[in-house]
C-alpha cells in the first residue's frame, strides 16, 4: 500500500519538475517550485528523515521561494535583454541533468545491503553527548566544524547580498514595505508572529531530543520578522547598526569561542568536556537560532535601497 | 471487523479527501479568479477540518490532538489571508492594466 503512495509521490515530483523546467512564465515556475519543495518534504518523511523534511519545507519551499519571487519582480521591471536560450543548449542541459540523475540512482541502487553507514556508531555514542536526537548529535558534536563553517558561509552570503547596493547606500536599510498594505496582511502580521516565535522556540528546544533544530527554528523566526516588515509594522533596520551586526555575528562567534575553549577544558578544538556537553550545545544552538533568523531575514530583505540615517 | 474508531477515521478522512478533490476540480473548471478562491477556501476550511477530525481519535495524547486543531486553525488563518490578498489585487489589476 505504501509502495503505491511512494510511486505516486515520485510521479508527482517528476511531473512537477518537468512543469518547472518548461513553464513559460517565471512566476508560474517559482510558485511550482514552492509546491515542489513541499512535495519533496513529503518524500523526505517517507525516507524517515524528519529533520531534513522540516528544513526542506521551511528553507527550500518557503524562504527560497520568497527570495526568488522578489528577485523575479525586480527583474521584470527591467527591459528584456532579448536573449533566448537555443534549443541545442536546452537539450544539452536536459541531457546533463538526466545523466546526473541516472548516475545518482545507479550509485544508490548498487549499494551493498546493508549499506555502509555510521548511524549505529552515532546511536551507540549518543549517551556521551547527552542528546536524544542523533541528527543534532552529528551536527553539533561529531561534525561541529561543518556546522560552524556553514554559518560563516551564511554570513558571507549576506555580505554578498549587501554588496549589491550602490556605494552611497552602503549601511542603509532595505525597502520591504509595499506602496499599499492591504488590511488582511497587517492583521496576519499582528496575529501570526507570537505563534511563530513560540513554534520556533519549541522547534529549537525539542531539537535536542526529537526532530527539530536551529536551522528550522531560525527560518521560522526569519519568516515572522519578514512578515512584520512586509506589512509595514516595523521598518527594515539600517544594516550598519551595531546592535544588528552583533546579533548577526553572535551565534557563529559564540560557537567559535566555545570551540577555542575546548583547548582549555577538553581535548581540542570544538571538543566538549564530559558531562557539560549538553548545556554547551544548547547554548550554542540558542545563539545560532537567533543569528540564523536575522541572517535569513536580511538575505530575503535584500540590499540597501535607502541611504543610512545619520 | 475494524474497530469503530478506525472506521470513523477512515470515513472522516475520506470525506475530507473528497472535499479536496472537489476544491481542485473547482479550481480547474470555474470561470474566474473569485469563484476559484471560493472553492479553495472550501477545501482548506471544511476539507482539512474533516481530515483533522478523523485523525483526532488516533492522536497519542491530548496535546497531540490540540496540536492537530492548532494546525487546522493556522491553515485557516493563512488561507483566509491569502484569499483576501488575491481578491484585493484583482480590481487594482483590472483598473491599472
Amino acid at each position: 500500500m505504501t509502495l503505491l503512495l511512494d510511486l505516486a509521490l515520485i510521479a508527482w515530483l517528476l511531473a512537477l519538475a518537468m512543469h518547472i523546467a518548461m513553464a513559460p512564465k517565471d512566476q508560474n515556475a517559482i510558485v511550482a517550485f514552492i509546491a515542489f519543495g513541499l512535495l519533496l518534504g513529503l518524500g523526505w518523511i517517507r525516507l524517515s528523515s524528519i529533520d531534513v523534511a522540516l528544513t526542506e519545507v521551511a528553507v527550500g519551499g518557503g524562504l527560497t521561494g520568497v527570495l526568488l519571487l522578489r528577485a523575479e519582480a525586480h527583474l521584470r521591471a527591467r527591459p528584456a535583454t532579448g536573449r533566448v536560450t537555443s534549443v541545442a543548449h536546452r537539450t544539452m542541459a536536459a541531457l546533463g541533468c538526466a545523466a546526473v540523475a541516472c548516475g545518482l540512482a545507479l550509485v544508490v541502487l548498487l549499494f551493498p545491503a546493508p549499506a555502509p553507514t555510521l548511524a549505529p556508531t552515532v546511536a551507540a555514542n549518543l549517551d556521551a553527548t547527552g542528546l536524544g536526537n542523533p541528527v543534532t548529535a552529528v551536527l553539533l558534536a561529531h561534525r561541529a566544524l561543518d556546522t560552524l563553517l556553514e554559518k560563516v558561509v551564511l554570513l558571507l552570503a549576506l555580505i554578498g547580498v549587501w554588496s549589491l547596493a550602490p556605494d552611497r547606500l552602503w549601511g542603509g536599510a532595505a525597502d520591504l514595505r509595499p506602496a499599499f498594505v492591504p488590511e488582511p496582511l497587517a492583521y496576519l502580521a499582528r496575529m501570526l508572529p507570537p505563534f511563530g516565535v513560540l513554534i520556533a522556540v519549541y522547534m529549537f528546544w525539542v531539537g535536542a531530543d526529537a526532530p527539530g533544530g536551529t536551522f528550522q527554528a531560525g527560518t521560522v523566526l526569519a519568516a515572522m520578522w519578514l512578515l512584520v516588515m512586509l506589512a509595514g509594522l516595523r521598518p527594515a533596520p539600517d544594516t550598519r547598526r551595531l546592535g544588528l551586526r552583533l546579533v548577526l555575528v553572535g551565534g557563529p562567534a559564540l560557537f567559535l569561542a566555545i570551540g577555542f575553549l575546548g583547548f582549555a577544558i577538553a581535548d581540542g578544538f570544538l571538543a566538549y568536556p564530559e558531562g557539560a556537553a549538553k548545556p554547551l550545545i544548547v547554548g550554542i544552538e540558542a545563539a545560532l537560532t537567533v543569528s540564523i533568523g536575522a541572517i535569513l531575514g536580511l538575505l530575503v530583505a535584500g540590499p540597501a535601497r535607502k541611504a543610512p540615517t545619520p | 471487523m475494524i474497530p469503530l474508531v478506525d472506521a470513523f477515521t477512515l470515513a472522516a478522512v475520506g470525506a475530507g479527501a473528497l472535499l479536496f478533490m472537489a476544491g481542485t476540480l473547482g479550481l480547474l473548471r470555474f470561470p474566474d479568479t473569485l469563484s476559484r478562491l471560493h472553492t479553495l477556501s472550501k477545501a482548506d476550511n471544511l476539507g482539512l477540518g474533516l481530515v483533522v477530525l478523523g485523525l483526532l481519535p488516533q492522536a497519542d495524547s491530548l496535546a497531540g490532538g490540540l496540536k492537530l486543531v492548532c494546525i487546522w486553525l493556522l491553515a485557516q488563518l493563512s488561507a483566509a489571508t491569502a484569499s483576501q490578498l488575491i481578491a484585493g489585487v484583482l480590481p487594482r489589476r483590472k483598473s491599472g492594466s
